[in-house]
């Protein structure tokens, strides 16, 4: 199942903490998540790699990048 | 897929430039900088407060021209990678009051997180208490963090919004470049100076002005935080920051030993008081402050010149907050605390609590 968070214009850590707690909520196995800085998009990556996902794309879309991670 | 990955976020890089501004440090003390105060942001606010005026503490008045650097060269960088996003619009006067209490905390200890380690590097035993109380407050700060703290969204906002910090220390820099220090005297212009103390310990401008223009790029870049290195190891046990600070503190006492800068001890020491209870308090105040405003004093610099104006606002609030530290007699000398600094703590800690545990909304 695949789960869609909005964290754009949240500040450090909160997008970082809303995918974690997406992850551990337990019933998705991909998410998409929207954020608007470079530094989300990096300190997601890092995040999700300690919990056993990745990051399988990062799409660029009106100012603003959806990150995909999936379940490994 | 974005074009570029950013070469500056793997951990290599953070310990490199967490190096680079740790002997930047320690150098610009050489050069002339306070001693064990090579760059400390909340310090240099608070120097910027009295060249303005907006207190007038004599020895503590000089238009810091490495402030200026962070901000204008994180806008560089941001402009160079693409990364400019005005914004604004998450709680802008929650973080004004923020700032003026984690700069009021800041100055109990004598110090932000920067020269916490700084005076750690040259070997002030009592910035150990410091840290802890920066811990200590970062740890309060999580605990609500995890309960759904949060100031809310920004909004994307007008490019020149978000010029709008990194044009005020261009003003700043101008006014330094038009009315300069005179020897001796404790005005030039419309700014003041120190003529003794802290205030009159500086690098020459240039070479403060090249430093902080490299740091704010490299910090920009790497997303370097002396709090997120703290706040990350304990809440997602997650180092990569800590390795960025750990760095910075291992690079300034190496340079510290080279160039005869490291005088271990807890009493004497440069721009410090030995008061453990309150070297802990104020930094749990300031820690505080910094975990809810979501960085430290330098990273809301950075974050400035990026285009943030919600951090521009917490830098602000800072410079407010240094001149009502030193005007109600809050601040901390090397003789102890000032007369009002314990109930400021005391305020200060009760007002972030109460913003902690009000301001919670479910986001996602």
């Amino acid at each position: 199942m695949s789960t869609t968070i909005d964290a754009r214009g949240l500040s450090c850590p909160q997008p970082v903490l809303v995918t974690l707690e997406a992850i551990a909520e337990g019933s998705a196995d991909r998410l998409e998540i929207s954020v608007d800085t470079d530094t989300a998009v990096e300190n997601i990556t890092r995040a999700v790699k300690s919990k056993g996902w990745a990051v399988s794309g990062v799409a660029e879309k009106d100012q603003c990048y959806v990150v995909t991670v999936v379940k490994e | 897929m974005k074009a570029m990955k950013n070469i500056f976020a793997g951990k290599w890089s953070i310990i490199v430039v967490g190096l680079i501004i740790g002997v930047i440090a320690s150098l610009l003390q050489k050069f002339g900088n306070p001693p064990n105060m090579g760059v400390c942001v909340a310090c240099f606010e608070r120097d910027i407060a009295g060249a303005l005026g907006l207190h007038r503490v004599a020895v503590v008045q000089y238009m810091r021209p490495e402030i200026i650097g962070f901000v204008l060269g994180s806008m560089i960088a941001a402009y160079a990678f693409r990364e400019f996003r005005p914004r604004m619009g998450s709680a802008p006067i929650v973080r004004f009051v923020l700032g003026v209490f984690a700069m009021i905390g800041g100055l109990v200890f004598l110090g932000c997180p920067w020269r916490a380690l700084l005076r750690l590097a040259g070997g002030d035993g009592n910035a150990i208490l410091g840290i802890l109380g920066l811990t200590l407050g970062i740890w309060i700060g999580i605990l609500f963090l995890k309960k759904g703290y949060n100031l809310g969204r920004t909004q994307a906002t007008h490019t020149a919004a978000g010029w709008m910090l990194p044009l005020i220390m261009f003003g700043f820099l101008i006014l330094l470049l038009v009315f300069p220090a005179i020897e001796g005297e404790a005005r030039s212009g419309v700014l003041f100076y120190s003529t003794a103390g802290p205030g009159s310990m500086k690098a020459p401008l240039l070479i403060s002005l090249a430093a902080g223009l490299l740091i704010g790029f490299l910090a920009q870049r790497s997303r370097f935080c002396t709090m997120g290195a703290v706040r990350d190891l304990i809440l997602f046990r997650q180092t990569h920051l800590l390795l960025g600070a750990l760095a910075l503190l291992a690079a300034a006492f190496i340079t510290n030993l080279i160039v005869g800068q490291f005088n271990p001890g807890f009493t004497g020491q440069p721009v410090a008081h030995n008061l453990h209870f309150w070297n802990v308090a104020g930094m749990t105040l300031a820690g505080l402050a910094f975990a809810l405003a979501g960085g430290c004093p330098g990273r809301q610099l950075f974050l400035s010149g990026e285009g943030d104006g919600d951090a521009a606002v917490f830098v602000l609030g800072m410079i407010a907050g240094a001149a009502i530290s030193h005007n109600f007699g809050l601040a901390s000398s090397p003789a102890g605390i000032g007369p009002y600094g314990a109930q400021a703590v005391a305020i200060g800690l009760a007002v972030c609590l109460f913003i902690g545990f009000s301001m919670r909304k479910r986001i996602a």
